[in-house]
């Protein structure tokens, strides 16, 4: 038995889905979400085996939370319109689902999770690979969501100072403290608004709108000073891609 | 074609006045110099018939071919040859007609450089009114195709603003109606219902730019028990209408995607029950509308909220009232309100 959760934030949607999942006496629906906190914590509690997600709900989206999971299921997206989704799932989700989608579609998509399961790939690498593509398509975040403990936080990126390289995770430095998120420096890098944050340093991530001055720091490096009185290493190179954003 | 000046009798009056003029001049001027009245006659009216025609080619040329920039100077060479050859022709026939006159040779020969700068004086007076004229009958054309061209587009854009559907809302309703046929088949068939009716009004024609409050709302009760079936008990609206109001216009479909904004807004950004409140009242000669939906301040700055939806009832009223100070929100506590004033004639 392979245990399915649904999430959608719409009663109907979820309750069509569990109706065409009764032709499919193998899966058992372990539980059904509103929105993305209750999500997460049913995928923490539950393991699944698969999970029939939306993306626009409540708080959070369905990319964000599948960010929030260490270890993403197998995922099947089903939603109404979406073209930057569609454009990331052609290359990596096990399936997508325009709604409304009759039962034959939905079938077919359960039929691609199976064989994937069948040749043992392993469906996390498919469901990473999607939330890269998603993340590097043209939409600039404008926030970012951590977990920090069991509390979920969304991040507006106006109140990031900076970011900073920390091994696997980065730090996101804010005017709350800071957050850690598996994710990597060349990820944020692309994602957020290159006029806003520039990678001044290799290992760091900068807010220009947070820099109050840059001095110069031992031969040929320099330092940014935030608002918030912290500094920002600068390499020669981060200097001049700042000097550009910021028209000096 | 532009209209000659001609064609207007107050200038064709005038016209043929200062003709008279010109030529009962030229027979007293020629009198005074010791011409007799019958010859000076005969020399005015064959001149000034002359120039006459000439004066009329250079207006009708005109009007088929307006000079622009360097052009000009092929219309001052047009005078001058005009001119040249009407000074030859008359002094031709003059010199047929009246050869015979005493000393009316001598006259003649003497008064050619007279005769010249009078005839380059007038046509080139001519040119320049007749110039005038049809530049500005030009100007106007252009400034009334500019205007429709210009109103054409509003009315466009008008209406494609009253039409804007999210494809978000088509698709999950949709949606609904697929899950509600399995389960609940009457309640499917009254959401197609109310699907149907919906759609309709979006796409209906401005025959309707202007309804009353009550109407509006009718049809704001169409979307509103869709999004109701859509999200269950999530979402609950309280409406507060003055009956002042019942009767005041606003143009059709403005308060759909105001609502939709705050729905949105509300349902996205809350988890749990989400209370939209609408409510409209009279104040001095507006109608009032407050749409307010709940908001988590922590999450979402009310900039980001605002959206798409607002921008396009903001720019529709600007171009029905040309005012860009009809919406305007707030947000207190957890409450983002939207308000909306329509000016009544």
């Amino acid at each position: 038995m392979s245990k399915v959760i649904i999430i959608d934030d719409e009663p109907l949607a979820r309750s069509v889905v569990r109706e065409y999942l009764q032709q499919h006496p193998g899966l058992e629906v372990v539980a059904e979400c509103g929105d993305g906190f209750e999500g997460v914590k049913a995928i923490q509690q539950h393991q699944p085996d698969l999970i029939l997600l939306d993306i626009q709900m409540p708080k959070i989206t369905g990319f964000e939370m599948l960010e929030l999971l260490d270890q993403p299921p197998a995922v099947i997206f089903a939603t109404a319109f979406d073209e930057f989704a569609i454009k990331a799932f052609e290359a990596h989700a096990i399936d997508y689902l325009l709604k409304p989608f009759n039962q034959e579609r939905f079938d077919k998509a359960i039929g691609k999770w199976a064989e994937q399961q069948a040749a043992t790939t392993v469906p996390e690498k498919n469901t990473q690979e999607l939330l890269e593509a998603a993340s590097l398509s043209p939409s600039q975040r404008q926030r970012i969501v951590v977990r920090n403990g069991s509390k979920i936080k969304i991040i507006s990126v106006n109140d990031v100072w900076y970011l900073e390289a920390a091994d696997d995770y980065v730090k996101i430095h804010t005017t709350e403290g800071y957050f850690l998120k598996n994710k990597t420096m060349a990820h944020f890098e692309q994602s957020l608004d290159p006029a806003i944050f520039v990678r001044s340093h290799r290992s760091y991530i900068v807010n220009v709108q947070q820099i109050t001055r840059i001095d110069p720091y031992e031969k040929d490096n320099h330092v940014a000073v935030l608002r918030s009185g912290a500094k920002v290493p600068v390499s020669r190179s981060g200097y001049a891609k700042l000097k550009e954003v910021l028209g000096l | 074609m532009a209209q000659s000046p001609l064609s207007l009798i107050r200038f064709r009056v005038i016209f043929i006045a200062s003709w008279m003029i010109i030529l009962a001049d030229h027979v007293m001027l020629l009198h005074f110099f010791g011409l007799p009245w019958q010859a000076a006659a005969v020399d005015a009216v064959l001149s000034n018939i002359l120039l006459l025609l000439a004066c009329l080619l250079v207006m009708i040329v005109l009007r088929y071919y307006l000079p622009r920039g360097q052009q000009y100077i092929n219309v001052f060479a047009l005078c001058l040859l005009l001119t040249i050859a009407w000074l030859l022709l008359s002094k031709w026939l003059l010199g047929l007609l009246l050869g015979q006159y005493e000393g009316y040779k001598l006259l003649l020969h003497n008064s050619l450089s007279i005769r010249f700068s009078l005839a380059f004086l007038l046509l080139g007076f001519i040119t320049m009114v007749s110039i005038l004229w049809y530049s500005q009958l030009e100007q106007k054309e252009q400034e009334e195709r500019k205007k429709d061209a210009e109103k054409l587009a509003r009315e466009a854009e008008l209406f494609k603003l009253r039409q804007q559907l999210q494809p978000h809302f088509l698709f999950n309703s949709l949606n609904s109606i697929n899950a509600l046929i399995g389960s609940r088949p009457q309640e499917a068939r009254k959401m197609v219902q109310q699907l149907s009716d919906f759609l309709r009004g979006t796409i209906k024609k401005d025959e309707t730019q202007w309804v009353n409050l009550k109407e509006e709302l009718e049809y704001l009760q169409l979307y509103l028990d869709i999004e109701k079936v859509r999200f269950g008990n999530r979402l609950a609206t309280a409406i507060d209408i003055e009956e002042i109001t019942h009767n005041l216009k606003l143009p059709a479909l403005l308060l759909q995607p105001i609502v939709e904004n705050a729905i949105k807004f509300g349902l996205y950004d809350t988890i749990g029950e989400t209370v939209i409140e609408i409510s409209a009242t009279k104040e001095e000669n507006h109608l009032l509308i407050k749409v307010k939906n709940p908001f988590d301040p922590e999450t979402s700055s009310p900039k980001q909220g605002t959206g798409f939806g607002l921008n396009s009832v903001q720019r529709r009223l600007y171009l029905l009232f040309a005012r860009n100070d009809l919406v305007t929100t707030e947000a207190k506590d957890n409450i983002f309100i939207t308000i909306v004033r329509i000016p009544q004639a």
